[in-house]
């Protein structure tokens, strides 16, 4: 009676039951195809960026990939930007996750007047456009001489009304009232009760939160590209100087989007399953 | 004595501090203290978010509508007020006006295509697959990938001369597409990059939203004999509804700011939208009005108008999806 591409609606949760149809070539199929068409720009970066900057290049990938490699590194200040990246995407992070952590905590079990219009108001702002303040952000960043250093980028980073949703939905179910209660009988105070009840609970979703303000902390680019400068670059803003110049030799800017991007892919590979639930739990829980 | 909690349960009883019997000497001292822990603390823990918000989000903002309303140059002695005429300039100049034609367009090739085919995707990947999550991630790998890279990657693809879509296009006797200068071209290329990007993702959304539909609903459906299609159709979709709005209001929030794409597309020389701005979006004109010609005020102006048509096209968004999605019923 079924077709094969119309076990799609009727097999939730796939392998709950021997009934279960597996499907055939037309789910598979295109499936493919939307992955090859996926990784292909990350082939294809690779192809140009280990040939010849030649007119008609070839699909196949060459050997000149570290000769162009070190090219990049003497072309921009490759490993300053990874180590800054590394030191602003890391400080934000663990910002994001302790401070979201925090006021999620207060805001999934601690009663305090006003909680619930303050929670509202924390939802809202995931819908300003915060982008579009950037001209009084750069002329405080200006004011303070904060332009150009690495504290420019992170300091406006350092809590997100994402990450505090995030956690608040997460902590709501995920630790016991009965357990808080017994910690504040121990005489926890509250920052305490916090550290040791709240914390251990919520380390699934803290570091989910912790991937996904990473790789959001890694690629942003337009407040790096204006509070920074070619000296003390991102790895994004370096990128940009990479292929902003008069004479674009393909190779060698696409060796440097290449060597940017292989950390990212090793992340993906180890905490893609991680990412993936993430993803998904979000989308139900939110 | 007893000790009342501070855990919010319902409408639980009003928190009191907790006391200690075997300290009963301290206990006027400890009592205070903790009572204001129980009192101040929540406010503390939540003061982070506020404060920076206010510092590094809000104030930013409204600061911009007051630059917006002076002739202010970067680093001028004297910054005039000069009331509306920035928007009066805004208003006739035609440059905005084509960055918010690009930027619509732009827009709109990216956000409508993205949402059907992640929902299709999202049909193929709630079905019985083997080794399912390892067909989620493939399906989420652009995701991860660095924008700038990857804009820089597509901009090579795109290149009019040596590029490889050209070389596929000639290949199979179509004409050869010259991607940067033609305006329309320049729209599709660059939403195509925002589509490759966001599809997988808004499709794990769209199958997350899936699966939490119930199983019997869709049994009842079989026993009354609706196809597959109807199926989708009468059930599916509208129960998919509340995801699709925060689909496409957040690409919408995403997708009207979009600035590294048309910044990066194509190298050096007309990296502000192109040589004749055929593809210059908004925020992009806002930084080069901003900090390439220094002219603060005007890029504060374009800047709050913009911000003025998100909030308006998202809550337009919102209703026409509301629409949408709720006629499915047959």
């Amino acid at each position: 009676m079924l077709q094969k591409s119309d076990t799609a609606a009727r097999t939730r949760r796939g392998g709950s039951s021997s009934l279960v149809k597996r499907p055939g070539f037309a789910v598979y199929g295109p499936l493919i195809a939307f992955i090859l068409g996926s990784a292909f720009p990350f082939y294809w970066s690779f192809v140009v960026a280990s040939n010849d900057d030649a007119a008609d290049a070839p699909l196949l990938p060459g050997g000149k990939f570290f000769t162009n490699a070190a090219r990049v590194f003497d072309t921009i200040p490759f490993w300053k930007a990874l180590g800054n990246s590394i030191i602003v995407s890391g400080t934000v992070t663990l910002s994001v996750v302790l401070l979201s952590t925090l006021a999620g905590f207060a805001f999934a079990k601690l009663r305090f007047k006003g909680r619930g219009p303050l929670l509202v108001f924390v939802v809202a702002t995931l819908a300003v456009p915060t982008q579009l303040g950037i001209i009084p952000l750069y002329m405080a960043m200006a004011e303070f001489g904060w332009s150009g250093t690495l504290g420019a980028v992170i300091v406006p980073n350092l809590i997100t009304a994402f990450g505090v949703f995030w956690m608040r939905q997460y902590i709501v179910d995920a630790v016991p009232d009965e357990l808080i209660e017994a910690a504040r009988m121990d005489g926890c105070s509250m920052l305490r009760t916090f550290w040791h009840v709240c914390l251990p609970a919520v380390r699934p979703a803290a570091a989910m939160l912790g991937v996904f303000t990473f790789m959001m902390s890694w690629n942003d680019f337009l407040w790096p590209l204006v509070a920074l400068n070619a000296e003390n670059p991102t790895m994004q803003v370096a990128l940009e100087k990479l292929q902003s110049g008069y004479y674009v030799d393909n190779s060698l800017v696409l060796a440097g989007t290449t060597l940017a991007t292989v950390p990212i892919l090793l992340v993906f590979l180890v905490l893609g399953r991680q990412i993936v639930a993430g993803i998904m739990q979000g989308a139900v829980k939110g | 004595m007893t000790t009342e909690l501070t855990v919010a349960r319902g409408r639980g009883v009003e928190p009191r501090p907790p006391r200690r019997a075997d300290e009963d000497a301290k206990v006027p001292w400890r009592h205070r203290l903790t009572r204001l822990d129980v009192k101040y603390s929540p406010y503390l823990f939540i003061a982070p978010f506020f404060v920076l918000f206010a510092i590094t989000g809000l104030f930013p903002l409204l600061y911009t509508a007051y630059v917006s309303l002076f002739d202010w140059e970067l680093g001028a002695d004297e910054t005039p007020f000069i009331g509306v005429e920035n928007y009066v300039t805004l208003a006739t100049d035609d440059q905005f006006w084509n960055a918010l034609v690009n930027t619509l367009s732009i827009f709109v090739l990216s956000s409508g295509p993205q949402v059907v085919v992640a929902v299709l995707l999202a049909v193929l990947l709630n079905t019985a697959l083997r080794a399912r999550t390892a067909w989620r991630m493939g399906v989420l790998l652009p995701y991860v990938a660095s924008l700038v890279a990857l804009t820089i990657i597509f901009g090579d693809l795109f290149g009019p001369q040596y590029g490889m879509i050209n070389n596929l296009l000639e290949f199979f006797g179509f004409d050869r597409i010259d991607w940067q200068a033609e305006r329309w071209w320049s729209h599709v290329a660059i939403a195509t990059m925002v589509n490759w990007r966001w599809t997988g993702y808004n499709a794990l959304i769209v199958l997350a939203a899936m699966q939490a539909i119930p199983r019997d609903v869709y049994e009842a459906a079989i026993v009354d004999g609706a196809s597959r299609v109807r199926q989708f159709f009468s059930i599916t979709l509208p129960l998919l509804r509340p995801t699709l709005i925060f689909v496409i209001v957040t690409s919408t929030i995403g997708g009207l700011q979009i600035f590294t794409e048309p910044k990066l597309f194509a190298p050096a020389g007309s990296s502000n939208g192109g040589a004749t701005n055929q593809y210059q979006t908004v925020v992009l004109y806002m930084y080069q009005s901003g900090f390439q010609s220094q002219d603060l005020g005007y890029a504060s102006a374009m800047a709050w108008v913009l911000f003025l048509i998100i909030i308006a096209i998202a809550g337009i968004n919102f209703l026409l999806t509301r629409r949408l999605a709720g006629t499915g019923e047959g």
